[in-house]
C-alpha cells in the first residue's frame, strides 16, 4: 500500500496507443483518470467507516465526421478495449450530426504544475487514524462530540488524441473537515481546510477551532433576520463567491439566459459590475492555486482573469462558443484566487458596532438565476458582534442572496486562505478567498436548527 | 447525413420498428442474456468466498462482499442536437469486514482471487488501524440467512435493447412540441437509464443475486423575453425503477406542449404580494417537501450524529423524548417506508447488508413511531421496541450505490398515505380556501441542518381566490418550520390524487453518495404558511 496504485505516464501512453490502434473512427479522443482514495469518516469520538479505493476509468469518444459518443470502462484486457471503442463506435454511428462538434485537437503545451506530494501518496491507515486521534482525544478531554472526515487522492489523469495530443498530470489532495458539537447539542462548530500536501495538515488545530466554536455557540439566542452587517471567514466567502463562478458561461451570457447577459442583448464582459477591489483568476502554474493544466479535451489552461478591479475581464468560452464568436477558447481550469487585504477578522469585529461572525453556509440552493440568487443557511459558529466584540452566540438564519450584491458591499477584506470549498468535504478544486466584512446582507428567516 | 436520412436508413432490430408512438410493438421484448453481468455467476460465488476466508483468515468476526457491474447510459438533447450520448460500465468489488467491533472497508476494480483477497486483508489491516480509538463495538442485529436470494426490478422493456436512434428521435419529437410553442426559445430533454448487477456474499450464509434497473426521462423548455427568462420542468414524470416502458407510457411527446406553454405563461404571471397564505401542494411538488422534512430526520444514524459533518443531525433529538409522543401531524396522517412497492426506486428484493426489508409506519396516526435502520442500527432502538413489544431486527435500509462505496444507512421509499375517509378531490382543497396559492411541481428547495426550517419553490404557482383558481404567479417560494407545517395540514387528498415522485440523486455520507428513492403521495392543504417574494433586482 506506500506505493501508489495509479498509471505512470508510461502505462497511460502504452494504453492509450492500444486504444487509438483499435479505432477506426475519424477522431478519436481517450480520457483516463486513475487513482488510489483512502478516506476515514469519525463520529461520535470514534471512526465510523473508511475506505480504501482503487480504480482507474477509461472514456473513449468516437466521431464519424461530426457523429460523436462516448463510452467508459473500468476494464482494461484485450477484450475489454475492444468493448468500450466498439461501444462507443457504434454510438457515434447512431448519433445525428452535432453541427458543435469540432474535432479533436493535435500536440499542445502545457504548463508545468507541481501538484503531487509523495506525503499524501503514501498515506497509510495509521496515520490517517493517528491525525484523527488529535481531533478525539481533544474532543473527548473537552467533554464534546466531534464527527468529520479524512479524505485524500493520489492519481493522475490523461488525454490522447487521434490527432497526435498526449497530456498527463498527477496530483494528491487530501480535505479534512470537522463538525464538534456539544453533548447537550445547543452548541455546534466547524473546521476545516484542504491541501495537496499531507505535511501541510495540522488536524489539531482545526479540531481546535471546532472545539471553542462548539463551546463558543452553546444557548444561542434569537435575532431578528433582516439585513446585517457581517464578518464572514473565508470558507463562507468562498461558498457565496464560487456560486458566480459556476455562472461563467459566455453562451448562456450571449443567449440571454445568465446574469451576465446585458439587458438589451450582449454580454457585461468589460463592465465593472462588483467593487473595484474585487480581482478573481485562475492559473495552473500559480503555486498558491493548485489546479490541472489542462481540461478533459486536453485544452491547455492557462492564466485567465476573470475579473479585474471589479470589471468582468472574461468568460468562459468552450471551444465551439469560442468559435463560433471569433474569440480564444478560455477552458476552466476550476481552482481560482480571488485577491484581498490585509484587515484581520479580529480587525473586522473590532470596526463593528453591531453585525454577525459567520463561519460557513450550508444547503445552498438556486433561487432565481438571473440574478445568481441563492438561499442557504449558516452554521456551526454563528455569533453577535456588538461595539467591537464577539457578545454571544446566535441561532442559525437562513438568507436569500446574490453574490453580486454581496460584492458590492465590501468594506474590509483579510488575506486570502485556501479553504474546504465543497459542502460535502470532498475533494474539492483549489479555492483561495480572503475573509470579508460585507454590510446589507439579506436573511429571511430564523431556524431552530443547531 | 441530415436526420431524414438517418431515419431512413437506420437499422432495424429484431426488438422492434423504430416507430414512435406504437408502443404496443414494443411489448414483451425481454433480453435476459444481453449485457449479463461482466464477471460469470459461478466465478462470483467462488471469487466472494474467497474474500469472505481471506477476511475471517486475518481476523475478521464478520465480512460481505458486493461484486457489482453498473451500466449507465445517458441520451441528452437540445432543440435540434444531440448534447451527449455515453454508455458507460464500471465494474468491481467490495470487501466490507468487522474486527472486534469496528468496520474496515477496501474496494477494487480489479476482479482476480489475488485481488480479491489482498482486499479483504487490507479492509481488515484498515479495521485495525481504526480499532484503536474504539469506544463502543459495533453490534450486529440478527437477522435471517438467505441462502440463494434472486430478484429483478419488474420492468416489461429492458431499456439498453431499445437503439440509441429511437431514444434521440423521441427526444427530438418531444422538443419539437415544446418549440413549436410561441415564445418558447430553448429546450433540453434527456432520458437517463441504469442497470445494477449486484451480487453479494456475506460471512453468515446469505447469498444474493439482485438486477436493478432505473429510468428517467425528462424536459425543460425555456422561454425568453426582452428581460426574463423562465423555464418549466417534467415534474409530472418521476424517476422509476422501471424500464423503457416508462418512457413510453410517460407520454413526453403529448405532455410538451403543456410544459412549453406554462414557461411561456410564467413570463407575463403576476409576481406574488409576500404574505401568509393557505396552500394547496400538488403531489409533483410534495414528495421532496416530504422528503426534506420527513424523510431525512428520521434516518437514525442522522440522529446519533454520525452525519453531523456533512448532511446534518436531526431536529428529533434526544430520541427518547419524541418516539410514541412527537406528533408531526394530524391523526390521520400515515407515513410508511417501504422497499416493496413495484417499479418503485428503492424497492429490492434483500438490502446491500442481505437484510429482507420490511414496510413499517415511521409516523402512525400522526405520531412518530418508528425510525430507519440497518442491522448495526436496530439494536440502538431496543428500548423502544420492547416498549411495544416488537422485535430488534433491520428494516433493511443498508445501501451502497456501488461497488467502490462502502454500505451504510439509506432512506428508503418513504410515502404519505392518501387521506383514509375519503375521495377528496384537489377541488375539494381548493374549495376551502379563501386566499391561497396552488403549486405544481418541484423546483428550488433548501433546508437547515437539523431539518427544522426549509424553503421551497416550484414550477407552476396559481393564486386561489374565494374557493376558485386565478391567474398564474411567479417568484414564489414558501418557508416553513417542520413540525408547525405538517400540524397545519388540514386536509389532504384522496387515492385518486396519488402520484410518485421521486429522485436519482439523494446524497448523504462522505465520501458521498447517491440514493434513489420514490416518494408517494395525496395533494395536501396547509394553512397559514409564510411565502416570500424571491425575485431581486441588482
Amino acid at each position: 500500500m506506500a506505493s501508489p496504485t495509479f498509471l505512470s505516464e508510461s502505462e497511460c501512453r502504452d494504453l492509450t496507443r492500444r486504444v487509438l490502434e483499435l479505432s477506426g473512427a475519424d477522431h478519436c479522443r481517450v480520457n483516463i483518470t486513475s487513482a488510489a482514495d483512502g478516506n476515514t469518516r469519525f463520529a461520535q469520538n470514534q471512526m465510523s467507516t473508511s475506505g480504501d479505493i482503487t480504480n482507474t476509468t477509461m472514456t473513449v469518444t468516437s466521431a464519424f465526421g461530426r457523429q460523436v459518443a462516448s463510452s467508459t470502462t473500468n476494464r482494461f484486457d484485450d477484450e475489454a478495449l475492444r468493448q468500450v471503442v466498439q461501444t462507443s463506435e457504434q454510438l457515434a454511428r447512431l448519433a445525428p450530426e452535432d453541427p458543435e462538434y469540432l474535432g479533436e485537437m493535435g500536440p499542445q503545451r502545457y504548463s508545468e504544475t507541481s501538484s503531487y506530494f509523495e506525503s499524501t501518496a503514501g498515506l497509510e491507515p495509521e496515520e490517517r487514524a493517528r491525525a484523527i486521534a488529535r481531533v478525539t482525544e481533544q474532543a473527548v478531554s473537552r467533554d464534546l462530540v466531534s464527527t468529520g472526515f479524512l479524505v485524500h487522492r493520489a492519481g493522475a489523469s490523461c488525454v490522447a488524441t487521434s490527432g497526435g495530443l498526449f497530456a498527463y498530470t498527477t496530483d494528491s489532495r487530501v480535505n479534512f473537515t470537522t463538525t464538534v458539537r456539544t453533548p447537550d447539542g445547543t452548541g455546534s462548530g466547524w473546521g476545516g481546510t484542504s491541501v495537496n500536501d499531507w505535511n501541510d495538515l495540522d488536524t489539531g488545530a482545526l479540531g481546535r477551532i471546532a472545539a471553542d466554536k462548539a463551546e463558543g455557540s452553546r444557548q444561542p439566542r434569537d435575532v431578528e433576520p433582516g439585513r446585517w452587517t457581517v464578518v464572514m471567514e473565508p470558507t463562507a466567502v468562498g461558498n457565496m463567491v464560487g456560486l458566480m463562478m459556476n455562472q461563467l458561461s459566455a453562451r448562456s451570457a450571449d443567449e440571454g439566459r445568465s446574469f451576465f447577459s446585458a439587458p438589451g442583448g450582449g454580454t457585461r464582459l468589460g463592465q465593472a459590475f462588483v467593487d473595484s477591489r474585487v480581482t478573481i483568476h485562475s492559473d495552473p502554474e500559480d503555486p498558491r492555486i493548485h489546479s490541472s493544466p489542462f481540461n478533459g479535451e486536453g485544452l491547455p489552461n492557462q492564466r485567465t482573469v476573470w475579473v479585474e478591479d471589479g470589471v468582468l475581464r472574461q468568460l468562459n468560452y468552450n471551444r465551439y462558443w469560442a468559435s463560433r464568436t471569433g474569440r480564444e477558447p478560455t477552458g476552466f481550469p476550476s481552482g481560482w484566487y480571488m485577491a484581498g487585504g490585509s484587515d484581520t477578522v479580529d480587525e473586522m469585529i473590532a470596526s463593528t458596532e453591531r453585525g454577525l461572525l459567520l463561519t460557513r453556509f450550508w444547503y445552498i440552493r438556486s433561487v432565481d438565476p438571473r440574478t445568481i440568487v441563492f438561499t442557504g443557511l449558516t452554521r456551526d459558529g454563528t455569533f453577535l458582534i456588538e461595539n467591537g466584540r464577539i457578545a454571544h452566540p446566535v441561532k442559525n438564519l437562513r438568507w436569500n442572496e446574490t453574490p453580486i450584491f454581496m460584492l458590492n458591499n465590501i468594506e474590509m477584506m483579510g488575506a486570502p486562505v485556501r479553504i474546504s470549498s465543497g459542502e460535502s468535504a470532498g475533494l474539492t478544486p483549489s479555492v483561495v478567498v480572503p475573509p470579508l466584512k460585507v454590510r446589507d446582507f439579506s436573511f429571511t428567516s430564523l431556524s431552530d436548527a443547531i | 447525413m441530415r436526420r431524414r436520412d438517418f431515419l431512413r436508413t437506420t437499422a432495424v432490430t429484431a426488438a422492434g420498428l423504430s416507430v414512435l408512438g406504437r408502443p404496443e410493438a414494443l411489448h414483451g421484448i425481454l433480453s435476459p442474456t444481453a449485457h449479463a453481468p461482466v464477471v460469470p455467476d459461478p466465478d462470483r460465488r467462488a471469487l466472494a468466498m474467497r474474500a469472505l476466508d481471506a477476511a475471517r483468515a486475518a481476523g475478521a468476526q464478520y465480512a460481505d462482499v458486493r461484486i457489482n457491474t453498473n451500466r449507465n447510459q445517458a441520451v441528452s438533447t437540445r432543440e435540434r442536437r444531440v448534447t451527449g450520448l455515453s454508455d458507460n460500465v464500471t465494474s468491481g468489488f467490495g470487501v466490507r469486514v468487522l474486527v472486534e467491533g469496528t468496520w474496515g472497508f477496501a474496494a477494487s476494480a480489479l476482479v482476480t482471487p489475488d485481488e480479491i483477497e489482498r482486499v479483504a486483508r487490507q479492509a481488515v489491516a484498515q479495521a485495525r488501524a481504526n480499532r484503536a480509538a474504539q469506544l463502543r463495538p459495533v453490534e450486529l442485529a440478527p437477522t435471517e440467512v438467505e441462502p440463494s436470494g434472486v430478484w429483478r426490478s419488474p420492468i416489461r422493456i429492458d431499456p439498453f435493447d431499445i437503439p440509441i436512434e429511437e431514444k434521440v428521435e423521441y427526444l427530438f419529437a418531444a422538443n419539437e412540441a415544446a418549440l413549436a410553442v410561441p415564445g418558447v426559445r430553448f429546450v433540453t430533454s434527456n432520458m437517463v437509464f441504469l442497470r445494477e448487477d449486484k451480487f453479494f456474499a456475506n460471512t453468515e450464509g446469505t447469498v444474493t443475486d439482485q438486477t436493478i434497473f432505473r429510468c428517467l426521462p425528462r424536459m425543460n423548455p425555456t422561454a425568453v423575453s426582452g428581460s426574463d427568462f423562465q423555464s418549466r420542468n417534467s415534474t409530472d414524470i418521476a424517476p422509476m425503477g422501471l424500464g423503457y416502458e416508462h418512457v413510453l407510457d410517460s407520454d413526453l411527446i403529448g405532455q410538451a406542449p403543456r410544459f412549453a406553454e406554462e414557461a411561456v405563461e410564467k413570463l407575463s404571471a403576476t409576481s406574488v404580494d409576500p404574505g401568509r397564505y393557505d396552500l394547496v401542494l400538488l403531489p409533483t411538488h410534495l414528495w421532496l417537501t416530504l422528503h426534506e422534512s420527513i424523510a431525512h430526520p428520521t434516518e437514525l444514524d442522522r440522529i446519533f450524529g454520525f452525519e453531523a459533518n456533512y448532511a446534518g443531525t436531526s431536529f428529533i433529538f434526544p430520541m427518547e423524548d419524541f418516539l410514541g409522543s412527537f406528533r408531526y401531524g394530524p391523526d390521520w396522517m400515515q407515513v410508511v417506508g417501504e422497499r416493496s412497492t413495484p417499479g418503485s426506486l428503492s424497492t429490492v428484493g434483500w438490502d446491500d447488508e442481505g437484510v429482507k426489508p420490511q414496510d413499517y409506519h415511521i409516523v402512525k396516526d400522526g405520531i412518530l413511531n418508528d425510525l430507519q435502520t440497518t442491522r448495526e442500527q436496530a439494536p440502538w432502538l431496543a428500548d423502544w421496541y420492547r416498549s411495544q413489544g416488537r422485535e430488534v431486527r433491520s428494516h433493511g435500509n443498508s445501501y451502497a450505490q456501488s461497488w467502490a462505496d462502502v454500505q451504510f444507512q439509506r432512506m428508503p421509499n418513504i410515502n404519505l398515505m392518501p387521506y383514509p375517509d375519503r375521495d377528496v378531490s384537489v377541488e375539494e382543497l381548493i374549495s376551502g380556501i379563501d386566499r391561497g396559492i396552488l403549486i405544481d411541481g418541484d423546483g428550488s428547495f433548501s433546508i437547515d441542518q437539523q431539518r427544522f426550517n426549509s424553503q421551497y419553490g416550484g414550477q407552476v404557482f396559481r393564486e386561489i381566490r374565494n374557493g376558485r383558481l386565478g391567474g398564474m404567479l411567479k417568484d414564489v417560494a414558501y418557508q416553513i418550520r417542520t413540525p408547525e407545517f405538517w400540524n397545519a395540514m388540514d386536509l389532504a387528498g384522496g387515492e385518486s390524487t396519488w402520484f410518485r415522485g421521486g429522485a436519482f440523486g439523494d446524497g448523504k455520507g462522505q465520501p458521498a453518495q447517491s440514493n434513489a428513492i420514490s416518494h408517494g403521495c395525496p395533494a395536501t392543504r396547509h394553512r397559514d404558511v409564510t411565502v416570500i417574494n424571491t425575485a431581486r433586482s441588482v
